[in-house]
């Protein structure tokens, strides 16, 4: 079992190395609308301070809902996810490594350019430690409900409509949160609650994301 | 073996077919014949368990194969016909998956179906009859006991056809079993036929 989702993972990367491109899309995207911030609202440090966690968030999001479509999409055009849901690991395994492979492809190098987006946002720099740890257990949320819905549109037409539509909703907790967690280090307050209950969400999501884009992944195999 | 009892599938609203019976017995094979929508896509997807059953039961060695999909996906090893080819990737990676999930080495497939001069070019740059091969040399590296074949010699010309004839009977000979539907010939000798209708729904 552990071999076949280590060998869907070990697939899916080699595919996003091939297709870099894509992979670094989601990435530009990131960094191409948080400078479209300082641009829109001026360079003034105390307002751009102010909003930066919200800015490395939101853009982050919409960053790491560039890939989903594709993320089920193109295997289930060739026929691959037929072979996914045939390698005899259990359908919530499979959408597990695909859920770990996003994270890879997207969360991880947005969490490595968060931290210099902040900076360039005059973000005060002894919040920037608590933005990230933030990130790092929002990170994965994302791609977790992000596969959830991938899964679930999977198969319907204007399916890249619907996802945002679908996901976004589901993530404002988590936004809230992190947020929430850096703005309280940034007027001194303890950032430790906001972050727990990312943690917590996190612990709750690492199970239930899983099972149903793979009961999703079983209906729209039919 | 596997015994189907009265299977029945619905898609949409349409009933594609009802009280299907048959059996295939260890190195048996059964080809699947009829016109065009008559349901042998969807048979082949049913018995790997990708499609549910309205009525009726599919046994395998007399317990349910369809109660768990996991363990039933590792019994079965399905060429629809999609080739499931990803165009980035060589033929060497395109087969990796399907080694590393068997345990076994990509090398073990090359030679199947010819691919091992072809085995570092991007599998974009190959024609449909080699998308075909490269789709059936998966078969080489399985363990699974049960092939199920969606049309599998479409593309190919007579030499893959023989090889294909070679791997299939290598199979069969190991106590495998294979269902395929097809409308030409297949390399199959001494298998058994079951006709789909639109009309009339024959049981076998």
């Amino acid at each position: 079992m552990m071999r076949t989702f280590l060998a869907i993972l070990a697939r899916d990367l080699r595919l996003s190395v091939r297709h870099g491109a894509d992979t670094l899309a989601a990435l530009l995207f990131f960094l191409v609308t948080a400078s479209l911030f300082p641009l829109a609202i001026g360079p003034a440090p105390e307002t751009l301070g102010r909003i930066a966690p919200g800015v490395v968030w939101v853009c982050a999001l919409l960053a790491a809902l560039l890939p989903l479509d594709r993320l089920f999409g193109a295997d289930l055009e060739d026929g691959s996810l037929d072979l996914l849901l045939l390698s005899g690991l259990p359908a919530f395994g499979i959408a597990g490594a695909k859920a770990v492979a996003h994270w890879v492809a997207t969360g991880v190098p947005l969490l490595l350019a968060a931290g210099p987006v902040a900076i360039m946002l005059r973000m005060p720099e002894d919040s920037v430690p608590v933005l990230l740890l933030g990130l790092l257990l929002g990170a994965p949320l994302l791609s977790l409900f992000g596969t959830m819905g991938a899964a679930i549109v999977l198969g319907a037409r204007r399916g890249g409509v619907l996802l945002p539509l679908l996901i976004l909703p589901l993530m404002t907790p988590v936004l809230i949160f992190g947020v929430g967690a850096a703005d309280a280090a940034a007027t001194g307050l303890s950032p430790r609650p906001n972050l727990l209950l990312l943690a917590a969400m996190l612990a709750a999501a690492i199970p239930l994301c899983p099972i149903a884009a793979g009961a999703a992944l079983r209906a729209s195999a039919e | 073996m596997l015994t189907a009892e009265g299977l029945a599938v619905f898609r949409g609203e349409r009933l594609v077919f009802r009280d299907l019976s048959f059996q295939v017995q260890s190195g048996g094979a059964l080809v699947l014949a009829g016109p065009n929508g008559s349901g042998k896509s969807t048979l082949l997807r049913l018995l790997a368990g990708l499609v549910r059953p309205i009525a009726g039961r599919l046994l395998w060695d007399g317990t349910d194969a369809l109660a768990d999909l996991a363990e039933h996906g590792r019994r079965v090893a399905y060429v629809g016909h999609l080739d499931a080819v990803k165009p980035g990737l060589t033929v060497t990676e395109n087969l990796r998956f399907a080694a590393r999930v068997a345990g076994r080495a990509v090398e073990d497939a090359l030679d199947a179906l010819e691919l091992r001069h072809l085995a570092d070019l991007p599998a974009r740059m190959l024609s449909a009859g080699q998308k075909r091969r490269l789709a059936l040399s998966r078969l080489a590296l399985t363990p699974a006991p049960l092939w199920l074949l969606d049309e599998p010699t479409i593309g190919l010309d007579t030499a893959s056809i023989g090889r294909f004839g070679t791997l299939l009977r290598g199979h069969l000979a190991g106590g495998g079993m294979v269902v395929a539907a097809t409308h030409v010939p297949l390399p199959l000798e001494g298998a058994e036929s079951l006709r789909l209708g639109e009309a009339t729904v024959v049981a076998g």
